[in-house]
């Protein structure tokens, strides 16, 4: 149990710099952040025991169902050192727990740039992977102190010795620095959070500095508005304080600040090195926004700190009520999670197949997949979204440029280049897969820009490849090509030149906005013929042949038909029929108002909605716990 | 499994009528149906409101079955008075598992109650298996003058399929003994798209009842009911499901059979020679009133529709506690009658005055070939043979 504190050293506000330490716990995915974070809640006595569940900073609904962290939390624990050369030393520890997605890298880069040192932990029975690698870099980017640690070594397919050899080699340390500890059963945390206490350096700021602290999230609570996350880097933001954006020049008055230690504790001010909560009343968080300055009214500081980027959208898709008359309801949803989320973006846009509805940008499919499932479930919306794509840069012959974030928005004129984005993506794999996988970068379009083993059997492939081609079933491929031996990290890097084709699907000679594809030339025609063999399946016969044609302007690639109906009438009709038909009736005109017209051509909407789901959609298996 | 009710309000334990209702009763005019709800086995297509002697039970005794209609009966006097009895039809279930003694005293008490109109059309419904010449004769001189046979088919694979327990030869043979009995009016029942059914079988089908001599042909293309026997066969995939294009074959191939034979559509799946067409069944599909007698009946009387409890048990418990058998009404607004009129009407040869209907919606249905062009020029709306097989299509464009 911890031991007495020095007096003085855990007085939130006047806590000595010297005292604290600011690190993140970064990982692959699933390699036990949050488990570890769970027994350092405990072990440093700041989670009572009755309250204590599994992964307890993942408070959202949708974190705990699918057992990810979606948001950084960061915690303030007390910490006294047991052994070594520091041992009676009391500390402060603030600790983040980070999302270990590729899509959530940006709250992991914003979580680094509020510490001095991070925990990066490698799953004893896995090893490295992909975003383990991404991580190391963006935290050595920012320059922290890394103390590599091995955690699940209690399982037994756990390989120790192994693994501590690879991250050692990874990271240029002797294997004997490696840590060893178990988030399950709380062995070695003890001894890691010692580490944490030598290892890392304490925040240094001028206590007598113009305040300065650096907002790296902001969140919408219903009851308290918009609560601010600071790390103060120079002097003091007291509670009675009025606060001013350093963007915009905004003054807010404090209504609140205090630090998460886990529960909110209200405290009278927050010092250098304190990493706290700050609330106004403000109701929008873009009043109070990520990577901005705070300083004092009173005595303003000079300079801004460096911000973050915002995160830039990578994918979009069309997003529709199924029921029309929910599209303000779906505004007033976003509207909300946007509150939340600054990494969201949506439109109004229009689709004759599906109605008003909103254009959506994402930073990737698990966002896209998660946004989805909070409209669903915390506004219990029923919503369709369009295949998604990436954003091309459209340049017709006459040198205009556009920006296309919908397929609708292609221009019709002659066209003198398209570009793509691409990512530079990491796959880190057993050598007897790596023909597999170069195998399968190929396909999509990849160019190898590297290769280096790891170790004697792991190895680090590196790509150029298309954004577009990774969003679809790219992931699940790679899982299935390797065993589910492989992972993937990719980040941005800029864009390409590609020979793409707009594809689209024509129903009885009119065009059906919601299939519209931007796709590769080579994939033009295997689009067009499962769209159209989708959708003749699904659409019901009409009095008239219907053609279903796929087409790359006015050339037409594909061609289904759908036959007309040749009979629709019910057979029998006794006196003691005419009730049932008569509702019958009256359900199929109901129906019929529903339907969407495409020329005369009558389509349920749920036809539509079919050949949109069941597309190869989205690549988020690997997102969910096994 | 017979099908299930609709829902609707509950019916007064009188079994009274609104006003409104009765006042004009027999205006359009007023027919009488029997429900018999016994079979010596269950079709595997049918849902029937129907009952074999082992899902009855004890309690409702087919003996006592005419004793507790005519019960229903006096209630119905209680509650309107509707002048003559134009038509009475006998259906089922298996109405000739009746004594024709029985069916007899029905129709008996019906004249009694009501008075049957001269030249009254009584109708029983009969399967092949269940009649003999002196049955026959005895429910001609009981008054019948009109008998329908559920024959289905001439092949027996079909036969099979449906689970009927007749061979192929037994309908027509009956047609015959029923025309000798003295029936002017013989009808015989054809099921078409039956899964296994060739186009020949079907053609011999349709000689077989040409050559048989009746004068009215129904000619029903199979429905697979939710519930029934054929429809788990075919969701366990035993059995294929019937095609509609199949079936529009079948259709085109009886309207030229029965057209070349002498036969005239007058409903979409009824065809009569002259003089033969159903009046019973014209007048459920003119608006006229009826009273519908026994369980899971349904009747008919000015904009109200109501039905009876489903069980004979049930039925019977209701009449011997003096109470109306009616187990749910509906009382239709005028857009409901109005939708009813034009989805009945529409399936005539008569067909529908054009102004009861969407002119745009009719205006496309005749560019579509789906409305004769003579009779849209003298203002009725009269579907053509294609027509006739999206007739239901129709109904939905022109409301
Ligand atoms: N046996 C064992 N299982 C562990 C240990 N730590 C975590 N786990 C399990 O590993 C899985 C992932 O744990 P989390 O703590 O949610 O992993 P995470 O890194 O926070 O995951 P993300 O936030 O989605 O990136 C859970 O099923 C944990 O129970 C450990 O030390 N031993
Ligand atoms: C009320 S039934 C009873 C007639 C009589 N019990 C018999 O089966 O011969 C009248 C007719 O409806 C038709 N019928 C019954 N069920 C049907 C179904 N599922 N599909 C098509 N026609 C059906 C049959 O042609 C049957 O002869
Ligand atoms: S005999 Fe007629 S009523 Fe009886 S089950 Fe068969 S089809 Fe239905
Ligand atoms: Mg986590």
């Amino acid at each position: 149990m911890p031991g007495p504190l020095d007096p003085g050293v855990n007085v939130i506000g006047s806590t000595d710099p010297s005292r604290i330490r600011n690190f993140c716990i970064i990982a692959h995915i699933d390699h036990g952040k949050s488990t570890l974070a769970d027994r350092m809640l405990q072990i440093t006595g700041v989670v009572d025991p009755r309250q204590m569940r599994a992964q307890y900073l993942d408070r959202m609904d949708i974190e705990r169902e699918r057992g990810i962290t979606i948001k950084s939390q960061a915690v303030r624990m007390p910490w006294v050192v047991r052994e070594g050369d520091k041992q009676g030393e009391s500390a402060v520890l603030n600790m983040i727990d980070t999302p270990g997605h590729v899509d959530f890298t940006y709250e992991v880069s914003r979580s680094l740039a509020a510490c001095e040192g991070a925990i990066l932990l490698v799953d004893a029975a896995q090893g490295i992977e992909a975003q383990t690698l991404a991580n190391l870099y963006l935290a050595m980017e920012n320059d922290l102190h890394i103390i590599p640690v091995l955690n699940k070594i209690d399982l037994p397919a756990a390989q120790p010795e192994k693994y501590a050899e690879e991250l050692a080699k990874l990271i240029g340390v002797e294997p004997t620095d490696v840590l060893r500890v178990s988030g399950k059963t709380g062995v070695g945390v003890d001894h890691l959070l010692d580490e944490i206490v030598r290892q890392f350096q304490p925040p240094v700021g001028d206590p007598a500095a113009p305040a300065r602290a650096m907002i790296f999230d902001s969140v919408y609570d219903v009851y308290r508005g918009v609560v601010t996350y600071v790390r103060v880097v120079d002097g003091r933001i007291e509670a009675r304080d009025r606060i001013k954006m350093m963007s915009t020049g905004a003054v807010h008055e404090l209504l609140e600040l205090g630090v998460a230690s886990p529960e909110m504790e209200k405290a009278g001010a927050l010092g250098v090195g304190e990493v706290g909560y700050l609330i106004t009343g403000v109701k929008d968080v873009r009043q109070s926004k990520v990577g901005d300055t705070v300083t004092g009214n009173n005595r303003p500081a000079k300079d801004a700190l460096g911000g973050y980027k915002d995160p830039k959208p990578m994918v979009y898709s069309g997003l529709y009520p199924i029921d029309g008359s929910d599209y303000p309801a779906l505004r007033d949803a976003l509207d909300k999670l946007k509150l939340n989320d600054a990494a969201l973006t949506y439109e109004p846009e229009t689709s004759a197949a599906l109605g008003f509805g909103f254009r959506v940008g994402y930073l990737g499919l698990l966002h896209l997949e998660i946004i989805g499932e909070r409209l669903e479930r915390e506004f219990g919306l029923d919503l369709i979204s369009t295949a998604p794509n990436v954003v091309y840069q459209v340049i017709t012959e006459d040198a205009k440029e556009t920006v296309v974030t919908n397929p609708s928005e292609f221009p019709s004129g002659k066209i003198a280049e398209i570009h793509e984005p691409v990512v530079r993506a990491t796959v880190l794999v057993p050598n007897e897969y790596v023909g597999a996988v170069m195998e399968l970068c190929q396909s999509r379009r990849g160019s190898l820009l590297g290769m280096e083993y790891l170790s004697s059997e792991r190895v680090e492939l590196r790509y150029t490849l298309p954004l577009a081609e990774i969003i679809f079933d790219f992931f699940d491929q790679l899982k299935s090509k390797t065993k589910g031996y492989a992972s993937l990290d990719y980040e941005p890097s800029g864009e390409q030149a590609a020979d793409l084709v707009k594809v689209d699907i024509l129903l009885h000679g009119e065009p059906v906005d919601a299939f519209s594809a931007i796709v590769h030339k080579d994939k033009a025609y295997s689009y067009g013929t499962t769209i159209a063999a989708k959708l003749q399946k699904l659409i019901p016969r009409q009095q008239f042949e219907v053609p279903i044609q796929a087409a790359i302007g006015s050339r037409i690639i594909a061609r289904e038909t759908i036959r007309a109906i040749r009979k629709d009438v019910l057979a029998k009709c006794y006196g003691g029929d005419i009730s049932r038909k008569r509702k019958l009736l009256e359900k199929q005109k109901e129906g019929k108002k529903r339907m969407k017209m495409v020329g005369r051509v009558e389509v349920p909407q749920e036809a539509f909605i079919a050949a949109l789901s069941t597309s190869d959609s989205a690549d988020t298996k690997g997102t969910t716990k096994k | 499994m017979a099908g299930a009710l609709p829902d609707g309000e509950p019916v007064p334990t009188d079994g009274s009528l609104p006003d409104d209702a009765t006042r004009e009763v027999g205006k359009n005019g007023f027919a009488v149906y029997v429900h018999v709800p016994f079979c010596a086995s269950r079709c595997g297509y049918c849902d029937f409101n129907t009952y074999t002697a082992a899902e009855l039970g004890g309690g409702a005794s087919r003996d006592e079955y005419a004793e507790t209609v005519l019960a229903e009966l006096a209630l119905a006097a209680r509650v309107i008075e509707p002048g003559p009895v134009g038509t009475v039809f006998v259906g089922g279930g298996t109405p000739t598992l009746l004594s024709a003694g029985d069916l007899g005293r029905v129709l008996e008490g019906i004249d009694r109650t009501w008075g049957l109109a001269p030249g009254a059309e009584v109708t029983t419904e009969a399967n092949p298996e269940s009649v003999d010449p002196a049955y026959l004769r005895q429910l001609r001189a009981a008054g019948f003058t009109r008998i329908s046979l559920g024959m289905q088919s001439a092949a027996d694979n079909v036969l099979r399929v449906l689970d009927r327990k007749h061979t192929a030869g037994r309908a027509p043979q009956a047609a015959t003994e029923a025309r000798e009995a003295g029936f002017e009016h013989v009808n015989l029942d054809l099921i078409y798209g039956t899964p296994g059914e060739s186009a020949d079988d079907f053609a011999r089908s349709l000689r077989t009842v040409v050559d048989a001599g009746v004068d009215h042909v129904s000619a029903y293309a199979l429905i697979v009911e939710d519930g029934t026997r054929m429809a788990g066969r075919m969701r366990r995939g035993e059995l294929p499901y019937p095609s509609d294009d199949v079936a529009a074959d079948r259709y085109l191939a009886a309207e030229a059979a029965l057209t070349e034979a002498g036969f005239g559509w007058y409903e979409v799946s009824n065809w009569a020679r002259p003089g033969g067409e159903c009046r019973h069944n014209l007048l459920y599909w003119t608006g006229a009133d009826w009273w519908g007698l026994g369980p899971g009946a349904h009747s008919h009387v000015g904009g109200v529709r109501w039905w009876n409890v489903k069980h004979p048990s049930a039925y019977a418990g209701r009449l011997a506690a003096g109470a109306s058998p009616g187990h749910a009404r509906e009382l239709l607004t005028d857009a409901d009658r109005h939708l009813e009129d034009v989805m009945l009407r529409v399936r005539l040869r008569e067909g529908i005055p054009l102004d009861r209907v969407d002119a745009t919606g009719a205006a496309q249905a005749l560019a579509d070939g789906l409305l004769e062009p003579d009779a849209y020029e003298r203002g009725r709306l009269v579907l053509t043979l294609r027509g006739r097989l999206l007739a239901d299509a129709v109904v939905r464009d022109v409301l």
